[in-house]
């Protein structure tokens, strides 16, 4: 029997805590992502394939055939915030539209506002829960849309000749985690995304969309 | 040990745990996230728990023994420490942060150095009711038998 899958999403996770990181890492598996984890922002844009300064350079998710989907990231890391992860990402033209979510131990109004006037999809307040990382599914789904009626990009000029340093990925940085086998889950997980995808649609974000702690989704882990 | 006897002590402990606020809905949330692909990974992420946090709190002590004193700094340390806790759901560990945290604001050392004091005691209770947990889960596979489900 042929069972046809629907290649995974790949989500790539920043958080300078390593508690954290395997929090996060262990929610987006438990809800059938694929996960890289990274400890920082200059990290995520080494993965990425972005520098500091928006040049490309080779990049470990090229090397390794791997189509980031989502980006989450902690708001409040040493060096590069979470925000400027952000605007480099959504200023950058190669990586501008993948949904970028934020996450943070602080609820704070203004920094909330900030993150989501920058462009960002969500910003969950942490403890991050289940049933905050499945509303992240229709963003994907809307993304991976996005890109099929996109035509091919076209490299920027400042790519060409750019000075490449050569990036290896280290293993006690960044850890690639296969998700669950999804040939039985894709069925399921296609209809619940078809459903989220028609109520996410219908949902203009006219302010922001962020999580309380108000219980949860109820959502059982089998 | 008797596998059922080993079950009701390890009830009867988490179950004070929550009743007198050592732990919260967050601990039962990494539990959920624990199945037989991971069948260590809420003791994983605790013992990562107890490194950062013995880490930080050394770390504390040195920011507020400087002559100079950088309150940022140590405001940043007790909400690293804070932001832990609410991840592993060590909910008294986290409120005495908090408390922290505002004497921090207020750069009162000497109320910051009591704050340490008593995040460490809240720490070092935390970690050893924790570790006893543990030992009555490790005794209870040992007897061949599984946690209760809660």
């Amino acid at each position: 029997m042929a069972v046809v899958t629907e290649a995974q999403f790949h989500v790539l996770a920043v958080d300078d805590s390593l508690i954290d990181r395997k929090l996060i890492e262990r929610l987006l598996i438990t809800s059938s992502f694929q996960v890289t984890t990274v400890e920082s922002g200059s990290k995520a844009l080494e993965f990425l394939g972005l520098h500091e300064d928006n040049q490309k350079t080779p990049s470990a998710s090229l090397q390794h055939e791997i189509e980031v989907n989502l980006v989450i990231t902690d708001y409040c890391m040493p060096e590069m915030t979470g925000y400027d992860l952000l605007k480099k990402i959504k200023k950058s033209s190669a990586f501008k539209d993948i949904p970028v979510v934020i996450m943070s131990s602080e609820n704070v109004p203004s920094r909330i506002n900030r993150c989501m006037e920058e462009g960002a999809e969500e910003f969950l307040l942490k403890p991050v829960k289940l049933s905050d990382v499945n509303r992240l599914r229709p963003r994907m789904l809307e993304g991976r849309s996005n890109e099929k009626q996109r035509l091919p990009r076209n490299i920027d000029d400042n790519d060409v000749g750019a000075s490449c340093s050569s990036v290896a990925a280290k293993d006690s940085i960044i850890s690639i985690n296969g998700g669950r086998n999804s040939a039985n889950i894709s069925g399921s997980k296609r209809k619940a995304g078809k459903e989220e995808e028609e109520v996410g649609l219908l949902h203009e974000r006219i302010r922001p969309r962020f999580s309380n702690n108000n219980g949860g989704g109820g959502f059982t882990v089998l | 040990m008797d596998v059922r006897l080993l079950q009701r002590q390890w009830v009867d402990h988490i179950s004070a745990l929550f009743r007198e606020g050592f732990l919260d809905a967050q601990f039962t949330r990494l539990q959920k996230l624990q199945d037989a692909s991971t069948p260590d990974f809420v003791v994983e992420v605790v013992t990562l728990y107890f490194e950062d946090a013995d880490r930080l709190l050394n770390n504390l002590w040195n920011t507020l023994s400087q002559p100079v004193v950088d309150f940022k700094k140590v405001d940043a340390q007790v909400h690293r420490l804070k932001g832990s806790s609410v991840s592993i759901g060590a909910q008294r560990v986290k409120n005495a942060c908090v408390c922290f945290i505002i004497c921090c604001e207020e750069g009162d050392l000497e109320a910051c150095f009591g704050c340490l004091h008593r995040l460490k005691l809240e720490f070092t209770q935390w970690k050893s009711k924790l570790e006893a947990l543990f030992r009555i889960e490790q005794q209870i596979v040992a007897a061949g038998g599984s946690l209760p489900m809660i």
